[in-house]
């Protein structure tokens, strides 16, 4: 996937600038920034939900929206509609609809494939369950099993790992990996800078235009950081381990120290 | 027993009421359960109340009513979800707008009409009992049609239905649908007003919907309750109506919330009294 020079917004207001990006296949990359800094409409735009004002996004060498169903897409959790009336397996199913034209019935085919995509998330026990009856971390595993119903070959995500405990995040990362190693590639936005430090092999800041884009290591610093942020992070050195240090700025109370891994990183 | 069972069918009047009351149950039952999930009750109650306007003018130049109303649902539909789209307002107000204004220019219209006291009772509640064969098959064209284009679609509409953002990133197209099935709820009530009426078309389109969310877990089955629920409602409030000789359209609606009520008490899943023995 690779995006030159884009900008993008809605309803004639621009909420991303001059955002350029170059993803190789295989690649876990994890998009940054604080609400409202244009995360979603990055990954709406790229699934041809928002028509660019400016400049192109092109997935696996082909332009616009012809190459949807290689893409795989999970909208936040909090946008989806739990108490609809649907099973584990009526959504996993969902995820087949992009193959199938207007007034197509799903095949035996789509039935397998969903099954075998919840069986990859650990969910097939579970498919006749309703949605709005699943934990957290399992209506998170449904909506990626019917991301992957399709075999995509770029996954979508957008906020996977909001709400989810620390276990439950780890679970989906690994869960990530493994598709990865299957050749997807996966792009995921997120408020948590230890994930991206850790797991992603690219991080692209964003505050409303692209801060910066690069490898974790290079790109998490101060500088980057208190420009996508907008606040002031401090960095502390401690046994090897590096700390940032954030100061909230509605309560002093509550700045909070959190220790993460590898070099330069900060907590959101 | 047996004649109190058989007896109102050996009128036409009551054969054609009760073909025309279960078509239009059947239809309403199946597009309700859509309405139910989307929130769309309000909508559909609109689109009722404003088609008094097309059905007045109809009347008043002395063509169909049913024709008249259809003819004004369908635009009124559209403008419901294009005004909230694009014109910033939020979608209660524009129904609450075309409803109120549609309904005022239909009495203004009633009003100029000789003795319309009769003439707007029998809109604004319905008359089954007086509906004509050749009324029975416009129901039930509109009725075979909006379920065939349910079934054609099933898997757009609940797609839709559940997660628009997710089915417009494949491939569906959303934004047709989401005028669409206004659309086909506007058309539906008009196919049930000569049942129920203007004022009590909501019941039919939403009760036994409800009820059957209390019955079932999965989308198939509820249609299937519901429309259960639609029909035995139907009948049983043509036999109320028939033997103890009151008013058609209420006695379904009656007949439909006493299976609401019970469903809602007693239901293995979801009813009250076994969720406060749990």
């Amino acid at each position: 996937m690779s995006v030159r020079d884009l900008w993008a917004g809605y309803d004639g207001k621009v909420v991303l600038e001059a955002v350029n990006l170059e993803i190789d296949r295989g690649d876990m990359v994890g998009i940054i920034g604080p609400n409202g800094s244009g995360k979603s409409t990055l990954i709406k735009t790229a699934l041809g939900l928002i028509k660019p004002i400016k400049g192109e996004i092109s997935i696996l060498g082909a332009k616009g929206s012809l190459e949807r169903h290689l893409v795989g897409y999970i909208p936040q959790a909090e946008l989806v509609d739990w108490d609809f009336p649907v099973t584990v397996a009526d959504v996993a199913l969902m995820g087949r609809y992009s193959l199938r034209g207007l007034f197509r019935r799903t095949t035996k085919e789509d039935r397998e494939a969903a099954d075998s995509s919840l069986e990859l998330v650990k969910m097939f026990e579970l498919r006749n369950r309703l949605i709005g009856e699943l934990s957290g971390g399992q209506r998170r595993r449904v909506l990626l099993a019917r991301a992957m119903a399709h075999s995509p070959e770029l996954l979508l995500l957008d906020e996977p790992m909001a709400g989810l405990d620390a276990t439950t995040q780890h679970q989906l990362l690994d869960l990530l990996d493994q598709l990865r190693s299957n050749g997807a590639t996966v792009v995921l936005s997120t408020h948590d800078l230890s994930c991206v430090s850790s797991r992603c092999d690219k991080a692209c800041c964003l505050n409303r235009k692209q801060i910066a884009f690069g490898k974790p290591s290079d790109v998490l610093n101060e500088q980057v950081l208190g420009d996508t942020f907008g606040t002031h992070l401090l960095m502390v050195h401690l046994d090897g381990q590096a700390y940032a240090y954030q100061h909230h700025t509605h309560s002093e109370e509550s700045s909070e120290l959190e220790r993460l891994p590898g070099n330069g990183h900060s907590h959101d | 027993m047996i004649d109190f069972l058989l007896d109102p069918w050996e009128f036409a009047f009551m054969q054609r009421a009760l073909l025309a009351a279960c078509l239009a149950a059947l239809v309403c039952s199946v597009i309700g359960v859509f309405v139910v999930l989307r929130g769309m009750a309000f909508m559909g109650d609109a689109v009722a109340h404003s088609s008094l306007a097309g059905m007045s003018v109809a009347y008043f130049f002395g063509g169909s009513v049913f024709w008249g109303a259809f003819a004004w649902a369908v635009p009124a539909s559209l403008a419901i979800t294009f005004i909230s789209r694009k014109a910033k307002v939020k979608l209660d107000t524009a129904i609450g707008i075309i409803f109120a204004s549609g309904f005022a220019i239909g009495i203004i219209l009633m009003s100029q009409v000789n003795n319309y006291t009769a003439d707007l009772f029998a809109l604004l509640f319905g008359n089954v009992l007086a509906v004509s064969w050749g009324e029975v098959l416009l129901i039930a064209l509109v009725t075979g049609g909006i379920l065939l284009l349910i079934v054609m679609l099933y898997k757009e509409l609940l797609f839709t239905a559940y997660d628009a953002t997710m089915s417009a990133a494949s491939g569906i197209p959303v934004r047709f649908l989401q005028y669409l099935l206004p659309v086909l709820v506007g058309v539906t009530t008009v196919a049930s007003l000569r049942v129920v009426g203007i004022v009590l078309v909501l019941a039919l389109l939403v009760t036994p919907a409800a009820t059957a969310a209390l019955l079932a877990r999965r989308l198939p089955g509820i249609m299937i309750f519901s429309v259960l629920v639609g029909l035995i409602s139907t009948v049983a409030g043509l036999y109320l109506s028939f033997h103890a000789d009151l008013p058609s359209g209420p006695s379904i609606v009656v007949m439909a919330t006493g299976i609401f009520l019970a469903a809602l008490l007693f239901s293995p899943s979801k009813g009250v009294i076994w969720q406060g023995l749990r």
